[in-house]
């Protein structure tokens, strides 16, 4: 079946090949975020007065990719691969050390406070832990108000009638604005976190694991949430999560990171049915399924070792410590971000089944 | 065959200026030799409490068993005295935690902890206990064992440290292992590998196991058999393959809806299980899942339901609920239809099956 499905894909190879790795970023008029070449290293220092540079954490090591308006792009990898990282270089939570992010045509990388402060408006972020992401001191009526006037959105009445306007949005009581963070749950927290994101109509919303830290039977609610918020007011979502399932479900695209760099990125439906890169399929094939039938059936691809230190990555392509495949190649050369298919790329010297 | 384990009617109850806290609220359930159990729900419902009462390590206070008996291998470990506890605790039955990074102490060697059990139980002396620390950790599969047993647990990462603790647990070959959500804190290739090693592990030693979760998927490829929990309860209990096949609890058809499938074919709407687990100072006075379950009757909200078996279904398949029960309003009930489209279920097992088989390249 493997066979069958890359048939049709293999003869315009070559083609996709010489386009090479600037489309992923091409800039075709539909994309509001453009991320081409974007770095970013942390600092290592050694001394107490005199602090000296020993090297850097290279938590993001040029990463390509763009999201298209209106869509989802989900961004996969376990802990330490940099997928927050990408989150908050984005909206210049921290300053990135190369490379440029564009978002609907303006560069962010160079933009002053003041203008970074109002395109901030337009961009937002739900954080993982809800419990430490609201200001236990604030009532949610502040918490949800308080970025309508930093942008000078709403003022006294207009703010409540809008705070409880964003509550019900959100489906929670309008009533609740009083309250403190600690009267609620971790679900409905989580539902304060976005309708504080929500409160400034932004039109790109980076989710930095909204809904690992709930219960399950909660998880569907923020979810669900999330999807009809999307409809409703055209949002476009950055997904950032480990779990595959989730994603899977929320995305319309996907990136699969390692070790500070994007592996693959395909369509939903291309990358969960025809990953390319090893660690993606790895990585697929981990996911435990909640039915013993297909549990037993499936084939287990169990990965050795643990992810490499983003202090002093690998040579060559960052995988190959623990890739199956791995030749002699790949110790030495890093692999280009190729297209491969239509819109499927992947960073890998033997990519496919 | 004689079970390991039988655990009935424990209750355990936290005494808080709030009130009365039912953590574990009646529960009854078995394990034989060598066999692994899945215990399942979300957090609050009892199950980490559960483990902890059968090795007697509740806080006290606020915490205390107050009726129930726990009989492991003929004795009963409620009515034991602290010394003959220690000597069952780490001895003949084991626990590995969550948290790999707060349940090993930071400022002693591997070495140190892993032996203290051996010498403590064995009786081993030093040379031995060390020889027997570095099989252990070769055993778990940790390269080079016989340089790291030195180290300390910082030096080790996430997966290392919980291999680390499956050592621990096995130095004095126990009876049974309580895995307390042996997995949760570790990234998805790292549990594949962990969950791989205690399948393994399960299979050579005959070790019993019970696995705590609130992951059905971890559950459905490790367990023979599995308990649902729900507000301290027991709401089903059936073998792995017939809970899955043919669940006959809202609550778990909710739980196997609200999760999105990693092998769903299209972007089906998720089905949330609405509202909070209730608060178990004050649980609702009949079926403890009433004020959240779509299927409820009158009958749910005043009286609670017994742990019964149910028509059309295998014989040690037992559920917490007024509908499925003989006579009840939801027997006829296609759950499949509850949770998603039958032949769509079908068409998406066939396909992964047959993609699973062809497409994934082995090791």
């Amino acid at each position: 079946m493997a066979m069958t499905t890359n048939a049709p894909t293999a003869a315009p190879k070559e083609e996709f090949v010489q386009r090479s790795r600037s489309t992923a970023t091409a800039d075709s008029g539909k994309n509001l975020l453009n991320v081409s070449a974007l770095k970013m290293h942390f600092p290592l220092t050694q001394g107490i007065i005199f602090q000296r540079q020993v090297g850097a954490v290279r938590a993001v090591d040029g990463i390509d990719f763009f999201v298209e308006k209106g869509e989802t792009l989900g961004l996969v990898g376990e802990s330490g691969c940099g997928k927050s990282t990408t989150g908050r270089a984005i909206l210049q939570l921290y300053k990135p050390t190369a490379g440029s992010v564009k978002f609907d045509g303006t560069e962010l990388t160079t933009l002053g406070g003041e203008q970074m402060r109002r395109m901030r408006r337009r961009m937002q972020m739900i954080f993982q832990d809800p419990y430490a992401s609201l200001n236990p001191r604030m009532t949610v009526g502040n918490i949800i108000g308080e970025p309508l006037e930093v942008h000078n959105l709403a003022k006294g009445r207009a703010k409540t009638e809008r705070v409880q306007e964003l509550l019900k949005v959100v489906g929670l009581n309008p009533y609740f604005t009083n309250r403190y963070p600690h009267e609620f749950s971790g679900g409905q927290r989580q539902r304060i976190g976005v309708a504080r994101a929500l409160a400034v109509e932004p039109d790109f919303i980076v989710a930095d694991e909204p809904i690992s830290a709930l219960d399950v039977s909660i998880q569907a609610q923020i979810i669900n949430l999330l999807e009809e918020l999307q409809d409703k007011f055209n949002l476009t979502y950055l997904f950032i999560a480990h779990d595959l399932s989730v994603v899977r479900h929320i995305s319309d695209r996907v990136a699969v990171m390692y070790l500070g760099k994007i592996v693959e990125l395909a369509d939903r439906v291309d990358l969960y049915e025809r990953p390319l890169h090893p660690y993606s399929q790895a990585l697929l094939s981990a996911v435990p399924i909640p039915d013993p039938s297909v549990e037993q059936k499936r084939k287990r691809i169990i990965l050795t070792g643990d992810v490499p230190s983003p202090v002093n990555p690998p040579s060559g392509c960052r995988f190959h410590t623990r890739c199956w495949k791995a030749q002699q190649i790949c110790s030495e050369v890093d692999p280009e971000f190729i297209e491969h298919a239509p819109r499927h790329w992947a960073a890998c010297h033997f990519p496919g089944a | 065959m004689a079970d390991l384990l039988e655990v009935s009617d424990l209750h355990t109850q936290f005494f808080t200026r709030d009130g009365v806290v039912r953590a574990v609220d009646g529960v009854t359930f078995q394990v034989a030799a060598g066999e692994t159990l899945g215990i399942v729900g979300e957090s609050g419902c009892g199950k980490s409490v559960t483990a902890l009462s059968l090795m007697r390590l509740i806080p006290q206070p606020p915490g205390k068993i107050v009726k129930g008996s726990i009989m492991f291998d003929g004795q009963d470990i409620l009515k034991m005295d602290d010394d003959d506890v220690r000597g069952i605790r780490g001895n003949n039955i084991a626990m590995i935690f969550q948290d790999p990074m707060t349940s090993l102490n930071p400022v002693l060697t591997i070495s140190r902890q892993i032996s203290e059990a051996l010498e403590l139980h064995l009786k081993m002396d030093k040379s031995e206990s060390r020889k027997r620390t570095i099989e252990l950790l070769e055993l778990v599969n940790i390269p080079s064992a016989k340089k790291r047993v030195d180290d300390y647990p910082h030096q080790f990462s996430g997966g290392m440290r919980q291999r680390v603790m499956i050592a621990m647990a096995l130095s004095c070959n126990p009876k049974l292992i309580l895995a307390d959500e042996p997995t949760t804190a570790l990234d998805v290739t790292i549990q594949a590998q962990i969950l791989d090693l205690l399948k393994n592990l399960a299979r050579e030693f005959r070790t019993a196991f019970i696995l705590i979760t609130h992951d059905l998927g971890v559950v459905a490829g490790m367990t023979q058999r599995i308990n649902v929990m729900y507000a301290g309860r027991i709401v089903e209990k059936a073998d792995t393959g017939e809970l899955f096949a043919n669940p006959k609890h809202p609550y778990t058809w909710g739980l196997l809806r609200s999760i999105p499938r990693l092998d769903e074919s299209r972007k089906a709407k998720l089905v949330p299980i609405e509202g909070l687990p209730p608060d178990l100072i004050a649980p609702p006075p009949g079926c403890k899942f009433e004020p959240r379950c779509q299927y409820r009757r009158d009958v749910c909200r005043e009286k609670e339901p017994e742990l019964v078996h149910i028509p059309n279904a295998k014989s040690d398949h037992e559920s917490r609920c007024w509908g499925t029960q003989a006579g009840g309003w939801l027997v006829d009930t296609d759950w499949r239809r509850e949770i998603g489209d039958t032949r769509l279920i079908e068409a998406i097992k066939q396909e992964t099956a047959s993609v699973t088989a062809t497409e994934t390249p082995g090791e």
